[in-house]
């Protein structure tokens, strides 16, 4: 018999039993919520009548829509006062543990649950975004659910699902200087599609992925839902084990070795059985930036803007174009920008703050250009402040924040107006993702964000090294 | 306990929003993710392309009183891509539309559909398009979506459509609203968690 992966194998130990429907009823170990997807999921519960099965499983924060600089209660904005306080009020009803606004432990959902040492290999996990993908970093089987799938978790710790096939990306060789995870994410969705993915479990592996330490293993799987795939994981290895030891949730002494031998077990087999192999070679990626409205629409720094018909979708690409306001054929080097945000579940921990603080250290924001940084958790931001990088960033002219989403989404004061060009670190070039309707997103590494924002326009940070 | 509602068709004229990779930022903008319930969700579908932003009409599918009243919406590839937000298929549902056919959909959005009770079905690219030409060529064309047949029919035609089965059994059987059913089996739920190590701090 053929080896196992390890998404055969957290399958198969998480599945509780085959629906009437053909689903599979999947136990989920670990429940992520957040101010956002979860209200009426708690409404729902209230409406039947029905109590949390295991509420000592689900763990909240608010991340979305508080405000990074004045975070004074209440809320300058009557909203998400008011949703902030509809969370509040079901943690307590409903007995779930909450980091709030105030607490240490406060942050982006995904930068917390690793933080925490409550995302662990060999787990089931679920929360109401899509990002959820970025645990599978530590072997984790994670993926985004919609407000009923969080009622359906808090009801029952268990979802109706149907199990994916496994597509393993290999990235071999190694990266040059200058080349970031976010780069080999993002030459993967430009190779693979942003719907390529369907239907797919990614698993990452090969030597540049071996190589990577935890940080940036999540910036990766944190975009697999970018490439259409639901669950994005790398098997976890020694850097996994060496991440979790001695963080608050992991178990010490000999609970701790029993824990390494059970993660060691999950892992997928020499001899497993993929439905699909991909292979990327790791000279090849250079820092890559998205030129368009969907992270798939990216280039290589030194590249040309491509022509609407290199596409497979080519009315897509001239919808991009129209919007973007540039035409094909032209440098992305050089692009003017008027925002450089460095921040998100994507490239928002202290890995990526040195990596930025690196380039901006002892050089000068453009002017003209509003240049933020928001650690992703109120850990990270102590963490970076202990380093000095907060004021090498403050010194270079960047607005250092309290944590939280910020302006990858724009659902709290940071966002972008009219059609501003933003440098971001975060995930999502979607049209209007960043607050304006006209405004425009240029993905990239946090390095060549702060590259980007000295210069007022796109740069190789290559140059910068 | 809530009725069993099974879905097994959706009848009706139809409205097309063509493109692929349309992203849920685009179907709803973040800003009304900050309401506490989907009560008003079927105000803002399409916000930022329905109007501009002195709240005038922008030309859009969705604005155009010829598709007014319609109960299925045809699109192209990887509808529903991007966030999980729920508020997409909720706006879209809440506005009216009570199925949504199109060439594919992306994993989060299908089965947020599904779980509302929303059919999400594919078709190929071929028969998208001409689902598409005939509802803008006759707006009025009247649509029967058969989830047990899997087929849609209009006029003379019948095009088969396709769901994963699974969908299909919880849309018909009336099992969609998967709580009842899966709270059913807390025993065997309760019985599982006993056997993974993590649940008991890795006991020796
Ligand atoms: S940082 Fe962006 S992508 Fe990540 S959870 Fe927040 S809004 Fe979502």
């Amino acid at each position: 018999m053929a080896g196992r992966t390890l998404y055969d194998k957290i399958w198969e130990s998480h599945a509780v039993g085959i629906l009437p429907t053909g689903q599979t009823q999947l136990f989920i170990g670990l429940h992520l919520i957040h101010e956002i997807t979860t209200a009426p999921a708690f409404d729902m519960l209230r409406e039947k009548g029905m109590d949390v099965a295991f509420p000592e499983r689900t763990f909240a924060t608010v991340d979305h829509i508080v405000p990074t600089d004045v975070r004074t209660r209440p809320f300058m904005d009557a909203e998400a006062e008011e949703l902030t306080q509809a969370l509040e009020k079901n943690v307590k009803q409903f007995g779930v543990e909450f980091f709030g606004i105030d607490s240490a432990n406060q942050g982006i959902v995904h930068v917390i649950g690793p933080q925490l040492g409550l995302t662990q290999p060999g787990m089931t996990l679920a929360c109401g975004d899509s990002h959820t993908s970025t645990h599978g970093a530590f072997g984790t089987l994670a993926f985004g659910i919609g407000t009923s799938q969080v009622r359906d978790v808090l009801a029952t710790q268990t979802l109706a699902m149907d199990k994916l096939k496994v597509r393993r990306i290999n990235v071999d060789g190694t990266l040059g200087t200058g080349v970031y995870a976010k780069d080999v994410i993002l030459s993967i969705i430009r190779r693979l599609g942003v719907s390529g993915g369907k239907g797919f479990a990614y698993e990452y592996g090969g030597s540049v992925i071996d190589k990577m330490n935890m940080e940036e293993r999540m910036t990766v799987c944190n975009m697999s839902i970018e490439g259409g795939a639901l669950v994005g994981y790398v098997n976890p290895d020694g850097t996994t084990f060496e991440y979790l030891k001695g963080r608050p949730h992991v178990p010490t002494g000999a609970a701790f070795d029993r824990a390494i031998s059970y993660w060691k077990s999950v892992a997928s087999d020499a001899d497993a059985k993929y439905d699909d192999v991909v292979k990327l070679i790791g000279k090849d990626i250079e820092p890559t930036v998205t030129w368009g409205i969907n992270p798939g629409q990216a280039v290589g720094i030194t590249e040309m803007l491509p022509k609407p018909a290199e596409y497979s979708d080519p009315a897509g690409a001239t919808k991009a174009y129209e919007h973007m306001g540039w035409q094909p054929g032209a440098p992305i080097l050089g692009t003017p920008i008027n925002v450089a945000f460095i921040g998100s579940c994507t490239n928002g921990r202290l890995a990526d703050l040195r990596a930025a603080a690196k380039v901006a250290k002892g050089r000068k924001v453009q002017s003209g250009i509003r240049a933020l940084v928001v650690p992703g958790s109120a850990e990270v931001k102590k963490l970076a402040e202990r380093e000095g990088l907060h004021e090498v960033f403050k010194e270079a002219g960047f607005e250092w924040r309290e944590a939280g989403c910020s302006m990858c989404l724009a659902m709290n004061p940071d966002k972008l107006n009219g059609n501003e060009v933003s440098a971001s670190s975060s995930n999502r070039n979607f049209i209007g993702r960043q607050g304006s309707p006209q405004g425009r997103t240029l993905l990239m590494s946090p390095a060549m964000v702060a590259a980007a924002a000295l210069n007022g326009k796109v740069v190789d940070v290559r140059e910068y090294q | 306990m809530s009725e069993i509602v099974k879905i097994t068709n959706v009848t009706g004229t139809a409205v097309t929003i063509r493109g692929n990779d349309i992203d849920t930022d685009r179907i709803i903008p973040a800003r009304y993710l900050k309401e506490v319930t989907f009560a008003r969700m079927g105000e803002y579908p399409f916000f930022d392309e329905r109007f501009d932003g002195a709240g005038n009409l922008k030309p859009h599918p969705l604005n155009d009183p010829k598709y007014k009243g319609a109960s299925l919406l045809f699109v192209n590839k990887n509808f529903g891509c991007g966030s999980s937000r729920e508020h997409a298929p909720q706006a879209l549902y809440r506005y009216g539309l009570n199925a949504i056919v199109g060439e594919s959909f992306a994993a989060i959005f299908a089965g947020n559909c599904t779980i509302m009770g929303v059919p999400a079905v594919t078709v190929s690219a071929g028969d998208i398009e001409q689902l598409m030409q005939t509802v803008e060529k006759d707006p009025k064309t009247s649509f029967n979506l058969d989830i047990e047949a899997k087929t849609i029919s209009f006029g003379e035609q019948k095009i088969a459509i396709d769901l994963p089965e699974t969908y299909r059994s919880a849309l018909t059987s009336g099992s969609w609203d998967s709580t009842a059913l899966l709270r059913a089996n807390l025993e065997q739920v309760k019985k599982t968690a006993t056997k993974l190590p993590y649940m008991s701090n890795f006991p020796g």
